[in-house]
């Protein structure tokens, strides 16, 4: 049974109701969410998936979030998890926008045909007034057989009555064909939701109920969405009066004269707060004042009064690389206000609606190198941090786009923490050399993406893409999903640090780490032409990618020395949360390929840059 | 003629859809269905057309708008005396 499987997966008590919150992506789902449950939320991650489902205990209800989608099936993760979410609901709170009720109303439908109890709140009604759009709401919620609540989710209007419509809930009018087809299911589908799934050909589903998927989607569907342009059509009266700036706006982000400047401002604007203000300003006072001068001076003395700072256990605890200050300093002073930022922007760029017109743009580009425009996401995604992009790499259509994306992530792509050490090492060098290395690293990435689309089979799938309205992120909302997405980070991220550190302390303490860099000196000193020492770097590079370019800031490199090992250290293998990530997204085949051919590519290029400067 | 070719401004009435079953699925959920009347609002050049049907914008990568056939509407609505739904048409500025 689905509704046992999701307690069972998210870890739910089987006693309490379930009241879900769907909708399309950009309806204000999170908003009512917040509204309902106050200040103690859970979030757990949805096992198997990136994503991240909300959930509050009020009462004895439980009330649960789900990603924006736009109708239930399979075709991509967030509709996995949404499916799953919505099958085991008791009560699904339907959140539609008044503005855009042809498209909204096909999931309300669909949910409808589920057979599951429902109330609707139909928000943006006010947006949907300035634009001179009418919604007769008795009618509608009579048609849908459905209790309907016009809401304004920003201004907080109709939480109330939402609440106390959740008692009137009820299942509304299913399509009528689906009365005869219900038959064509095996009897030993009980759930009738689930048998509706079944008939529309999800193979999950199917396969879960032991049972073959029908292959009656199109035709669903299609009564589907002429009931639903039907009700539309008895419901809504327009009355076209407002000329929109909106749209105009929208124009010039994805018309590419206006567009890529456009494009180029902000992510101007996003360097000057993550790259400047916040690895540079903000990093220098949490990671140099706070950490390396308070805490560390602390934690150091505390340990002195046990054991001495310099014996074995002393150095694995307090030492250069030291459980206790190397991984704790990092992950607090250097990556949390890093990431911190970083999705503060992220999240405002998501609510905003711009990342669809930024795929939009670049569509075009992308298609060149085997991507299409929505692979934007994961390579933005990619500066934050790798290991999490390659994660997201699944919100694209084909596996082919998928291992493009994947393998260009884990080439070129630096990440947040890396990209701020890359920056302030380049700074010292100046104009001519920070060139060079944006100018190397953009062209390895066409010139493997272009290689890539060319030797992989098959060709990759063309854009289809919806463009929400443009609206301003609400503060409330862009706080609590980055606040949840740093926690996460931060939770991954530590025992890997802490690992990391253990590790280079034992190389240190039994002198391995000497033997390997006597082992790689016919490559850093001899092809690289760079000190044995670098070899450390390498080895912290594979660690965590920013360990390996700060373990350069102790060398006396010169500038042209410095451009090559920076070049390498960016190409060289990601980090072991990526290759760990690279290998369970992947097959174990298709990632030592991409990881020797990496390795392979970092030496070969760093190489030959050293042989032409040096 | 296919989407493709489309003009910024000109309403279409979309014809026949690709055989691909997620394609087809995910266009009738965003509301083209074949006989669907959108409007493109935009044309990027060697990229995506964006179609409009209502206030639903919708961008289609060039490839797949190849293969979507559509035809051209000309009759205009009776009702045109607004800047919006003329702009949407593609009509000229209403004289005053």
């Amino acid at each position: 049974m689905a509704c046992h499987d999701l307690d069972h997966k998210l870890n739910f008590s089987p006693d309490v109701r379930k009241i879900v919150l769907a909708g399309n992506p950009n309806v204000g789902k999170s908003v009512f969410f917040n509204a309902f449950t106050g200040m103690y939320v859970d979030v757990s991650n949805y096992p198997g998936t990136t994503l991240e489902i909300s959930h509050a205990r009020v009462g004895n209800d439980l009330i649960i979030d789900t990603p924006g989608v736009y109708g239930v099936s399979s075709f991509n993760e967030e509709e996995r998890v949404a499916r799953d979410v919505i099958l085991g609901a008791d009560i699904v709170i339907n959140v539609i926008d008044a503005v855009h009720l042809e498209r909204d109303l096909f999931l309300t439908q669909q949910i409808i045909d589920m057979g599951i109890p429902m109330v609707i709140a139909l928000n943006m009604i006010d947006e949907a007034a300035r634009q001179g759009i009418q919604i007769d709401v008795d009618k509608l919620a009579k048609l849908l057989g459905v209790p309907v609540i016009p809401t304004i989710a920003v201004k907080r209007k109709g939480f109330e009555q939402i609440k106390q419509a959740v008692a009137t809930a009820r299942p509304g009018n299913k399509l009528e064909i689906l009365e005869d087809m219900l038959s064509l299911v095996p009897k030993k589908v009980k759930n009738q939701a689930e048998a509706i799934i079944i008939l529309e050909g999800d193979p999950y589903v199917a396969a879960r109920n032991r049972v073959k998927p029908l292959n009656h989607q199109e035709e669903i569907y299609l009564a589907r969405r002429s009931r639903v342009d039907e009700i539309v059509k008895l419901v809504l009266k327009e009355n076209y009066s407002e000329a929109f700036f909106n749209i105009r706006l929208s124009r010039l982000m994805i018309q590419p004269l206006t567009g890529i400047p456009f494009l180029v401002l902000i992510l101007w604007m996003l360097y000057q707060f993550i790259g400047v203000f916040i690895a540079q300003t903000v990093v220098r006072i949490t990671e140099g004042s706070i950490m390396q001068g308070y805490y560390e001076p602390f934690i150091i003395n505390l340990v002195n009064t046990i054991i001495s700072p310099t014996s074995i256990i002393g150095t694995l605890l307090v030492g250069e690389f030291g459980i206790l200050t190397m991984p704790v300093t990092s992950v607090v002073g250097l990556l949390l206000p890093l990431v911190l930022g970083f999705y503060l922007c992220l999240s405002a760029l998501e609510d905003s609606g711009y990342l669809p017109r930024i795929a939009v743009l670049v569509d075009r580009i992308l298609m060149r190198i085997g991507l299409n425009g929505r692979g934007i996401i994961p390579i933005i995604l990619g500066f934050g941090c790798v290991t999490a992009a390659t994660i997201t790499t699944r919100l694209l259509g084909s596996s082919r786009e998928r291992l493009i994306a994947t393998f260009l992530l884990a080439l070129c792509i630096p990440c947040s923490a890396q990209l701020a050490i890359i920056t302030s090492l380049l700074m010292g060098l100046g104009a001519k050399y920070t060139i060079m290395f944006v100018a190397i690293i953009s062209s390895i990435l066409v010139l493997a993406g272009t290689a890539l689309n060319w030797l992989l089979p098959g060709k990759s799938d063309d854009l289809l893409i919806d463009l929400p309205p443009l609206r301003w992120p609400q503060p409330i909302n862009v706080l609590r999903k980055t606040s949840n997405k740093a926690v996460n980070f931060i939770k991954e991220a530590f025992p890997l640090f802490a690992g990391g550190a253990l590790l280079i302390s034992f190389l240190q303490i039994t002198g391995l780490l000497v033997t390997i860099q006597k082992l790689l000196e016919p490559i850093t000193v001899g092809w690289l032409q760079l000190p044995k020492e670098v070899a450390n770097a390498f080895i912290m590079g594979f660690i965590r990618r920013d360990l390996g370019a700060t373990g350069l800031f102790n060398l006396s490199l010169s500038p042209a020395q410095t451009l090559v090992s920076l070049l390498t250290i960016t190409i060289f293998v990601p980090c072991i949360a990526s290759t760990l990530v690279i290998f369970k997204e992947r097959s174990w085949r298709e990632g030592i390929i991409i990881w020797t051919s990496i390795l392979i590519i970092a030496f070969l290029i760093g190489g030959i840059v050293s042989h032409i400067l040096i | 003629m296919t989407l493709d070719m489309a003009k910024e401004g000109q309403r279409y009435r979309i014809i026949s859809l690709p055989e691909t079953t997620s394609v087809r699925a995910q266009a009738i959920r965003f509301g083209i269905a074949e006989g669907a009347i959108v409007t493109c609002t935009t044309v990027i050049p060697g990229g995506p057309i964006v179609i409009a049907k209502n206030r639903q914008e919708l961008a289609i990568g060039r490839g797949l708008a190849q293969k979507i056939t559509i035809e051209a509407i000309t009759t205009v609505p009776v009702n045109n005396n607004f800047m919006v739904r003329r702009r949407a048409y593609g009509l000229s500025r209403p004289r005053p």
